[in-house]
């Protein structure tokens, strides 16, 4: 009589998945906290120019972005560099007005914080970028930022 | 006591499955937050009225050029993106021992020209070799000066780097193509 004799069939145990939610969980939280909502879909191509010295965007509810590079659908609307303001494409004759209204959305102690980021495929030319830069200046909106990303050290 | 009855227990096991949709959903709505990019400040409108700007004298202006087909000019001469960033620190950092160089750092004015259709791949790298340059030479003072990263200075500390290097770009009128 063997006193270690197996109970029933002695197949493989069943493991616990009572920690999976757990595991999970955990992942779900850290993509809610490392990620941001997606704004605004992307009209125009933009592949983001590389740099080493670049610095991160602290605040960022203080920035708005204007997108820069060939339109997506180009049957519609030609392969020619088109600027994208919020999610639709604009003119440059547009930018003033836009300024201004993010700015009235802003809080008043924030407005001179405010900061134009400027994202543009790297494969645009300069005049269009220097168009933008003059109607930012236009309106007084000094603070802008190259979008890029970082190259490897 | 009769009739006294447990409650039964909640299977948990699709608590699993809930949480990765949930998961799932987070992963396709959102996207990791790069923004990264280099910062800079326009300078405001002339004004008609306003009183020419004081001469700068020739030593004291680092001119860099780039054309239609992204060559660099730097100071007249032809010269290798790759090498800016030294031709740029040495410049800036003359402090009056060459003459066709800087006086000073506070004085020292980098000249920025483009072409309407210099590709802007072409205009990040070169403001990246000119921000890399200022970078390095204000951690260079301030190890000197704090012995620590100009990056890991107080707000009072960079203060006083920054007035010592200021960061001068000046951006000419692109030509036209």
């Amino acid at each position: 009589m063997s006193r270690f004799k197996k109970k029933g069939g002695g197949g493989t145990p069943e493991m616990s998945t009572a920690s999976l939610p757990d595991i999970v969980f955990m992942l779900l939280f850290f993509f809610m906290v490392s990620t941001v909502m997606r704004d605004s879909s992307m009209k125009v191509k933009n592949i983001l120019p590389q740099a080493m010295e670049t610095k991160k965007i602290k605040h960022k509810s203080r920035v708005n972005y204007i997108f820069v590079g060939e339109p997506m659908d180009a049957e519609t609307y030609g392969n020619q560099p088109r600027i994208q303001l919020n999610d639709a494409l604009a003119d440059l004759s547009d930018i003033q007005s836009w300024v201004v209204g993010f700015r009235d959305a802003a809080d008043e102690k924030e407005i001179k914080l405010l900061i134009a980021s400027i994202k543009a495929d790297k494969n645009v030319t300069m005049g269009i970028i220097t168009d933008i830069k003059e109607e930012l200046r236009e309106v007084q909106q000094y603070k802008i930022n190259y979008s890029a990303s970082q190259k490897a050290k | 006591m009769a009739g006294r009855r447990k409650t039964p227990e909640i299977n948990a096991g699709s608590m699993a499955d809930i949480a990765f949709l949930l998961l799932i959903f987070f992963l396709v709505t959102t996207t990791m937050n790069n923004d990264r990019g280099i910062a800079r400040m326009l300078p405001p409108m002339a004004e008609e009225d306003a009183p020419k700007p004081p001469q700068i004298p020739a030593r004291n202006i680092f001119i860099v050029m780039v054309n239609a087909n992204n060559d660099l000019l730097v100071e007249e001469e032809p010269m290798n993106i790759s090498l800016l960033k030294d031709a740029a620190k040495g410049f800036i950092m003359n402090q009056g021992k060459m003459k066709d160089l800087s006086d000073s750092p506070q004085v020292a004015v980098v000249s920025l020209q483009n072409n309407r259709l210099t590709s802007y791949d072409m205009y990040i790298s070169v403001q990246d070799q000119l921000t890399q340059a200022y970078m390095e030479l204000r951690n260079d003072a301030s190890q000197k000066e704090f012995a620590k990263n100009y990056e890991d200075l107080s707000k009072e500390d960079a203060k006083v780097i920054k007035k010592a290097i200021p960061m001068n770009i000046s951006e000419a009128e692109p030509v036209k193509g």
